[in-house]
Formats: structure tokens, C-alpha cells, sequence
């Protein structure tokens, strides 16, 4: 699957397209298809995202997982501090193999 | 900030730094406007040491010549709370990364930092980044001369420098005045060392050096420039640089690659053609701007009658002053260091809590004065020794005090791939993982001086050309992998690690240091640390030991 990411203009967050608008949960992205590039210029211009790019990802029974050790850490945050994690609380964060 | 003896803003300063808040909040509402594009904002907003990294925007903070006031570290604690997720990096480069930063945020905290004559200026883009030095300076009693004036004076001739705001690639300068190099000096595109000569003091001028993709130890450029012409001499030194720089190629644009390239002694050939042609123009500063400078840092006033005497009857504080604390040039005085790596900590992070408690020391304890290490630890200045207990048992309670400077657990490490969107391998798990192995103190100490240095990535920042034992993570087909050098030096008697061979895994690595330090243990002579034994027998021992 092809998944389009991004920082949030204004706070910096890391977000996902989730088909009708952004998420800063990565197991509710999208597969994009073809149209990833489009929807970046159009979201960049709607000043909602600020670098946003393509990804490969695959759909697990997690949801999607990004192909990348890099875009695996932006979905999750700093792999050394469990508590700034996206969801400390949710004991399957534990689970996920970087 | 009271009758601190560090630089203080004049009007001058404050008034250009204050401009540059309001600029800066300018550009930025008219970004969340959408009436500046990314790529229109963007170089705007590096200038002002805004980078978007993995997780969100990043601020680096300038601390000149890492020195720091203890009102300076107390707002730095309260931007982290305020701002931030309660924590701030202390780097290599002797500054502070914020890594969660807002961008609507960060008009705001650049006025708090302009509040205690602070910014972000120049920590970013190809030009001449914070002039770095001695964390000892101004303490260290075999110095032949205070090296933060020279250092502020740079910082001045170097802020908005308008000829060299544009230069081929970034710019790093340190000065140190010392024989013994705490500021990995000979890697820097400029190395400044203080030296006196008949009486004159002057300097010895290193260029070329650097770390990166290319590492190469600065050559000595000039054995000798007086001190009223050092700001002269550094121009004609950038100014060939800005000529002739690679601008093709930006892994080929360091001076480091000029130098190389054209040769020492044409580079020094033409640097003297141009400083000749600089001195008619009388671009050197005003003596009295030096000496008006050199005021703020005239010695404090010290308690005279103080005992040296150091009361060791607790252990493990005995063993912190053995290892942490260090002499300083005023009878009575000690300087303290305060390690930012304990046990399953991160390497030079520092929580709000932590820098507030280090500020208050320093006003209780150090005369108010910090400060930042480039191997990511901070220091405690001005000590009274008869103060070394209450001191040990705060940064105790703090989780502090760890007893490690320069030891193996005393590592450097960049923030890696959990933090930069250059990295391709983390660095903080490593370190903590070497950390842990070499966790029993003893064994540390059985080790003695090894300096060990992590990069996430070719750009070095983690210094591991620079090691004893140096790690550079790389990116093979998308797993993190692990090269392994040896042999590096930051010192003065800097050097260069090499590869041993083929990479590690994460736990692979960990494995091949324990048994690098085997063979250091089986092998050395008396006094030798790692990197004596090692510049003895080579790598032949350590390479059969790891490879079999």
C-alpha cells in the first residue's frame, strides 16, 4: 500500500492521511494509490501539512505498517522514551517490532 | 544576573536580537497565513535554528562558547516545561536542542530566550555557527590566557557577518588556550589555540579540519598571529574559503575539501596574500573593543584563606571527586563536572527539573556560572571544595551524580534515528546498551579513560571519527546496522579512527566492544590507556579478537 505522511504545519505533530482528512494515528492511514503527490500539493497548499510525502507500507493485522525503520519510529516516537509514545497506555505498543 | 563574569548584551546586541524576535514572529504568521510558501519559510526558518526533524519542529539554542548563566539555564528549564515535552539536548556543538517544539510556539520562546540575551541565530544554514571552547576556560591554571574573550569577540564579527552569511557550507570555529585540547579543536574548519610567545600572547591557527563523510585533522596554518590581528587573519582565512569553496558539490564544500584539495601550502600561501591586503584595510577591531570585551570576564571574586582540604570519608563521594571533579586555578576552588549520562539515561538530555536544580547550584554554589561540555555534559565553574559534599548530595538526589567522566559509559551519542530525519540507525539504544553492560563502576574505572562516540549517520555529529572506540550507524537495505571504529582522538593528540571491518548488528556491537576492551585489558602496559595500547599494537589484535 502507498501511504501519504506529513508534520502538521502549525504544531509540528506527525499525521497520516486517513482518506478524508488527517490522523495522527498511523493504523488509520490510507492506501493513496496513485493519488498521494496530488493530495500533498492540495493539503500543503490548504495549509494543513508541511512536508508530506509517499511511503510504501503494508497492511498487517495491526493495521498498516510502514516499510521503513524510519517512518516505523515517526508512527510510534522515540523508541527510548516509552513514555512520549503515541499510546503509552495501550498495552499493544508493546507488541510493535520496529 | 548579577556581577557574573561572563559577557552581558549592550545595547548593540539586545536591540539586534530583540529586531529578530519580531521579524521572526512576522515571518511566521505570515507562513500560518499561507502567504509565505514552505519553500519560502523555510530558510527563514533554519536561520532562526527551526528544523522540522522526525517527530515535529527542533530548536537548537545557541549557547556561546558554552557558557551559561545560571538565570540563562533556569528560562532554558522553563522553555522545556512550557514548550516542550519537559526535557531539552544538550549537543556536541556545546547548544540545546528542543525537540517538540510548536511552530506558533516558537516566536514565543525565542522572546523568552532575547529576555536573558539569548537566541537561536546562526545555529543553522552555511554560515558561521556558535563559536565553541573550553569548558574549563577561564578556570584551568596551565591556560596562557582566558579564550572567551577571543571567543565573544568572534561571536560579535561573526553574527550577521554580511560577507560570509552565504558561504559555500557551514562554518565551525573553536579557540582554546590550553595545551590540553577539551574541544576537539583540530576538527573544526577553524581552530584558534592560544599561545604565548616572548610574552605576546597570540595564536596558533588551525584550518581544514572537520568530521562528516571526510574526516581530516586541521593542519597548522600559522604558528603564530598576534592577538590584534586574529579577527583579520580569520577573514582572509574565510574569505579564500568563500572564493574558492566548492559550491557544485555540498559534500565537497567544507574548507576541510579546499585545503585538501589545493594543498596546505597554497591555501596558507594564499590566505597570506589576502591578509596582507586585509591589514592595509584596518579591519581589525578597536584594542579598546578587546579590552572593553576582556572586562566582563576579569576573574570573580575569589574567597581567599579557603582550606584544599576535601573531607572523603563518604565512598562513593570520594570516588565522584576522584573522577568528576577537577583542579581549579584558585586555591580552595574546585571545578565540578556534572555527567548527563547516568544508567539508562540519554546521552546529554537534561529534564526542566534537572537544568532548574543545575541553576540553582550554580547560584548557591558556582557563582552563578555553567558551563556545556561537547561531550554533552555540564560544569560547575567555581566550586569552593568545603561546598563538594552539598553539591554531590543534590546532584545525587537528582540522579546526577553519576561518577563517569571520561570513562566508557561517558558516551557521546547524537540523537540517531529516534530524533533526526538525517539519520539512518539510532544511537541513544546503543549507548545505552553499552551503558548497561559496563554498568558495575568498577570495571569502568578498571578501564580507565575511554572515550566512546555513537553517530546515527555519516554526518558525524556524534563524533565517532573521533572515539577511542568509535560506532557509526548506517542504513543496510533498510535494517540498522553497526561499523565499528578504533583509534580516534578529539584530544591534542587528535587522530582519526578506522573501520575494523564488516558492521554489527545492534547486540553484535555491543558483543565486538566487550571484546575490544578484552584484548585493551590483556594487552596494556602500565599507564596505558585504550588508545595508547591500541596506538602500540595496532589493529591486527582487536581486529582477530572480534572476527575471529
Amino acid at each position: 500500500m502507498k501511504i501519504l505522511t506529513g508534520n502538521d504545519l502549525q504544531s509540528g505533530d506527525v499525521i497520516w492521511w486517513a482518506g478524508d482528512g488527517w490522523s495522527r494515528l498511523v493504523a488509520e492511514a490510507v492506501d493513496v494509490g496513485e493519488r498521494g503527490d496530488d493530495l500533498a500539493r492540495t493539503e500543503e497548499a490548504a495549509l494543513r501539512v508541511v512536508g508530506a510525502y509517499v511511503i510504501d507500507g503494508t497492511l498487517t493485522e495491526e493495521g498498516p505498517r510502514p516499510a521503513h525503520i524510519k517512518d516505523r519510529i515517526r508512527a510510534l516516537g522515540p523508541t527510548i522514551r516509552p513514555d512520549l509514545t503515541l499510546k503509552p497506555a495501550d498495552a499493544d505498543i508493546g507488541k510493535w517490532v520496529i | 544576573m548579577g556581577d557574573l563574569t561572563m559577557y552581558r548584551y549592550d545595547s548593540y546586541d539586545q536591540a539586534i536580537v530583540d529586531a529578530r524576535v519580531e521579524e521572526f514572529r512576522d515571518q511566521t504568521q505570515r507562513r500560518l497565513a499561507g502567504q509565505l510558501t514552505e519553500d519560502q519559510f523555510k530558510p527563514l526558518r533554519l536561520m532562526n535554528g527551526l528544523y522540522l526533524q522526525l517527530h515535529a519542529y527542533m530548536l537548537r539554542v545557541a549557547i556561546p562558547y558554552g557558557t551559561l548563566s545560571a538565570a540563562q539555564m533556569r528560562v532554558l528549564g522553563g522553555i522545556a516545561r512550557k514548550y516542550d515535552k519537559g526535557y531539552g539536548h544538550f549537543t556536541t556543538r556545546q547548544n540545546l536542542q528542543y525537540n517538540w517544539i510548536k511552530l506558533s510556539d516558537a516566536p514565543d520562546i525565542l522572546a523568552e530566550l532575547a529576555k536573558v540575551e539569548m537566541h537561536a541565530i546562526q545555529t543553522s544554514g552555511n554560515c558561521i555557527r556558535n563559536i565553541s571552547s573550553d569548558q574549563y576556560a577561564g578556570v584551568d591554571a596551565a591556560e596562557v590566557a582566558d579564550p572567551r574573550p577571543w571567543a565573544e569577540l568572534l561571536r560579535q564579527w561573526s553574527t550577521f557577518h554580511p560577507e560570509f552569511t552565504y558561504l559555500p557550507r557551514k562554518f565551525k570555529i573553536a579557540v582554546i588556550a590550553a595545551d590540553e585540547d577539551r574541544s576537539a579543536m583540530r576538527l573544526h574548519d577553524i581552530g584558534l589555540k592560544l599561545v604565548s610567545r616572548d610574552g605576546v600572547i597570540g595564536a596558533e591557527v588551525y584550518a581544514g579540519g572537520g568530521m562528516g563523510r571526510t574526516p581530516m585533522v586541521a593542519p597548522l596554518i600559522r604558528d603564530f598571529v598576534t592577538e590584534d590581528e586574529i579577527v583579520a587573519y580569520l577573514e582572509a582565512c574565510l574569505r579564500v574559503y568563500n572564493r574558492y569553496g566548492r559550491r557544485d558539490n555540498k559534500y565537497k564544500a567544507r574548507i576541510k575539501i579546499l585545503v585538501h584539495e589545493i594543498g596546505v601550502e597554497e591555501y596558507r600561501r594564499q590566505v597570506e596574500e589576502e591578509f596582507a591586503h586585509m591589514r592595509q584595510q584596518g579591519l581589525n577591531p578597536p584594542v579598546e573593543e578587546l579590552a572593553r570585551i576582556r572586562a566582563f570576564f576579569a576573574p570573580p571574586a575569589y574567597e581567599t584563606g579557603l582550606s584544599d582540604k576535601i573531607d572523603r570519608a563518604d565512598p562513593a563521594f570520594a570516588l565522584w571527586v576522584d573522577r568528576n571533579v577537577a583542579a581549579h586555578k584558585a586555591a580552595g576552588y574546585a571545578i565540578v563536572n556534572i555527567s548527563l549520562k547516568p544508567q539508562g539515561g540519554i546521552p546529554g538530555d537534561a529534564s526542566a527539573e534537572q537544568m532548574e536544580l543545575v541553576a540553582d547550584l550554580a547560584d548557591r554554589y558556582s557563582l552563578g556560572e555553567i558551563r556545556v561540555t561537547h561531550a554533552q555534559n555540564l560544569v560547575l565553574p567555581h566550586v569552593r571544595k568545603a561546598d563538594l559534599p552539598a553539591v554531590w548530595q543534590a546532584l545525587e538526589e537528582a540522579g546526577l551524580a553519576e561518577a563517569n567522566l571520561d570513562l566508557i559509559t561517558d558516551i557521546i551519542a547524537c540523537p540517531g534515528l529516534d530524533y533526526c530525519a538525517l539519520a539512518n540507525a539510532r544511537a541513544i539504544p546503543v549507548a545505552q546498551k553499552i551503558a548497561a553492560r559496563f554498568a558495575d563502576p568498577q570495571r569502568q574505572r578498571d578501564l580507565g579513560e575511554l572515550k566512546l562516540k555513537i553517530s546515527g549517520c555519516i554526518n558525524a555529529c556524534g563524533h565517532h571519527h573521533a572515539g577511542h572506540i568509535g560506532i557509526l550507524g548506517v542504513d543496510r537495505k533498510g535494517v540498522e546496522n553497526y561499523q565499528l571504529l578504533l583509534g580516534g582522538s578529539g584530544a591534542q593528540d587528535a587522530s582519526l579512527g578506522q573501520i575494523t571491518g564488516p558492521g554489527f548488528s545492534e547486540d553484535g556491537v555491543v558483543e565486538a566492544i566487550e571484546k575490544v576492551t578484552d584484548i585493551y585489558l590483556e594487552q596494556r602496559q602500565d599507564g596505558e590507556r585504550f588508545l595508547d595500547t591500541y596506538r602500540r599494537i595496532g589493529m591486527k589484535p582487536f581486529k582477530e579478537a572480534i572476527y575471529g
